[in-house]
């Protein structure tokens, strides 16, 4: 579809959706009403401006189904999101919802370069969380054979992995990381494992932690993205040339906007990703701010798709710690020590505020046996890191090396930050 | 001449060189010697082991960063200025020690030091030229 083609529909659909939240829901109702918008009042695609944001926060006032668009009746799927402050996020399925989500799945799928002949092990939490159910039913739709595993323990999964010739592999990309480390250590040659595919999502992912848990996996792997609020996974996915993640834009409108004025930034320009949902039925969001930083690139694509490549998030914009004011993402961090020889994979981040100074430290783990000879060569990979952190940062950070495996593992969405701030030491 | 010698990366946190050691005592390997040199972070753990190979294994199973080098042992008298003429011949010899920890022997009147140096043949050779005692894998790990 060409891009004038793709944003007649895209305008047609958005005016729908507006006049469809508007008469359905009254929270909508009401926000419209106020703002003086309705779907005849959008003439073109940059009149969404108009429209008022939805926050996490709206959502969260409107918990558990004040944002339905339908009548319970028609609702045959609840999922949420778990709150890490207070109240879940609900997300609202018609049949129609779980039919078109199957099928934005399929196609981020079908994207990674996944078919029918593959055997996708799942080892996402099943459960309330939209991941494991959402690729459940994408990788079904191309046909793919899926095994539920959900997470933990490891041990099965290796045993799985080798006993039913599994192909690929849907985790976050932690625990992926730690599959790689197991399988290293599994004892079993290479050829005992036929993984060849990994759809890694719910958590970000830098290209050096992309590289290692290929390497020990031996996969490729694509990234996918979405979130509860949006119906889950399936918005957007990359291509088998990972230069960005394909939106799909006839059903989910992307804009990026300047996080602090709310205003629409230049095409490729740097921000936060806000949504429109085009199609949903149950539960319908308008101009859904994500927190999430990103670009949207609009060029046309090798593999020949014209839906416009997003960028992998390089933030939250909630995420962001600032120390000594000075806005520290942890992806930034991560590039640094992934890039580092002798040191694992895994980090914690520790913010402590003493005499009112604000200080960030950031543990590691030494794996290379290299190095203990000599002190000096500790003390240089430190100082190295130490000043590899402050030339991407610009701040000062205390490196410590900690033993193999005494950080924490995460199974699910890493927690690698601890502030410990407003706590009493 | 060589002995294997174990180095071990030690966190700074209390008990951990208890539990570290526990891990080899309780497998039967008996320690000869050991030395601990550490920042405010983390230690580098040394030891000299009747069975290195196993203790290795051990601590490498337990999860721990473990890598195993050639150290040399000398015997000296234990008698002022000894150790001192043990030196100067690795000095003449232009031989630079990285680092180097001593015990002293149950047999009265000696002591041992080992040594880790970066020419270990050109060390072994230098210190037998000047009649300077060398011991011997065997009789460390059998003391
Ligand atoms: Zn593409």
């Amino acid at each position: 579809m060409s891009r004038p083609e793709l944003e007649a529909l895209q305008l047609e659909r958005l005016k729908r959706m507006v006049n469809y939240c508007y008469e359905n829901v009254p929270f909508y109702h009401e926000r419209l009403e106020k703002a003086g918008v309705t779907g005849d009042k959008i003439k073109t695609l940059s009149d969404i401006q108009y429209i008022p944001f939805t926050t996490k926060d709206d959502i969260r006032d409107n918990y558990p189904f004040h944002m339905l668009a339908t009548p319970m009746k028609k609702i045959v799927r609840i999922h949420a999101s778990s709150g890490t402050t207070g109240k879940p996020t609900v997300g609202a399925y018609t049949r129609r919802d779980l039919d078109l989500w199957s099928d934005h799945v399929a196609r981020v799928a079908a994207a990674s370069g996944a078919c029918e002949e593959d055997i996708f092990q799942i080892s996402f939490g099943y459960g309330l969380f939209t991941g494991a159910l959402g690729l459940h039913y994408g990788l079904e739709k191309i046909g793919a054979t899926v095994i539920p595993a959900s997470s933990g323990n490891t041990a099965k999964q290796l045993m799985m992995f080798r006993d039913f010739g599994v192909t690929g592999l849907v985790a976050t990309p932690s625990y992926a990381l730690y599959l790689g480390e197991m399988v290293k250590e599994s004892g079993y040659p290479r050829d005992a494992y036929k993984l060849r595919l990994g759809l890694l999502g719910s958590e970000g992912c830098t290209e050096e932690m992309r590289e290692q848990i290929e390497k020990n996996l031996g996969i490729f792997v694509t990234d996918n993205y979405g979130m509860t609020e949006l119906g889950g996974p399936g918005v957007s996915g990359e291509c088998e040339y990972r230069c960005g993640l394909h939106f799909a834009e006839d059903a989910f409108l992307p804009e990026i906007i300047d996080t602090e004025t709310g205003m629409q930034k230049a095409p490729g320009e740097s921000g936060e990703l806000v949504v429109t949902t085009l199609l949903r039925e149950g539960m319908p969001v308008l101009r859904y701010r994500t927190k999430d930083i990103t670009r949207l690139n609009y060029e046309p694509c090798r593999c020949g798709r014209t839906h416009v490549r997003m960028d992998k998030v390089t933030g939250r914009t909630d995420d962001m710690m600032i120390i000594k004011g000075v806005n520290v993402f942890p992806s930034q961090i991560e590039s640094v020590l992934v890039g580092t020889k002798g040191i694992g994979p895994h980090y914690q981040l520790v913010v402590r505020r003493r005499n009112f100074m604000d200080n960030l430290e950031v543990k590691v783990e030494l794996v290379s046996a290299d190095l203990l000879e000599s002190y000096g060569e500790l003390e240089a990979l430190q100082r190295g890191l130490h000043d590899r952190l402050k030339s991407v940062l610009g701040l000062e950070t205390k490196v410590t090396l900690v033993e193999p495996k005494s950080l924490e593992r995460f199974q699910g969405k890493a927690k690698r930050i601890l502030d410990l701030r407003n706590e009493k030491e | 001449m060589q002995i294997q010698q174990l180095s071990v990366f030690v966190e700074n946190k209390s008990g951990r060189l208890a539990e570290i050691t526990e891990i080899i005592g309780k497998a039967g390997v008996d320690i000869r010697a050991i030395s601990v040199a550490d920042t405010s972070d983390f230690g580098i753990l040394r030891l000299i082991v009747d069975k290195p190979k196993e203790a290795v294994e051990l601590l490498r199973a337990a999860g721990l960063t473990v890598s195993l080098t050639s150290v040399i042992a000398i015997g000296i008298d234990d008698k002022p200025g000894e150790f001192a003429k043990a030196m100067r011949v690795l000095a003449d010899g232009n031989i630079g020690v990285e680092y180097m920890y001593a015990f002293i022997s149950c047999d009265k009147g000696k002591a041992y030091v080992l040594l880790r140096v970066l020419e270990t043949d050109k060390a072994v050779e230098c210190l037998k030229q000047n009649g300077v005692t060398l011991l011997s894998a065997e009789e460390i790990y059998g003391m």
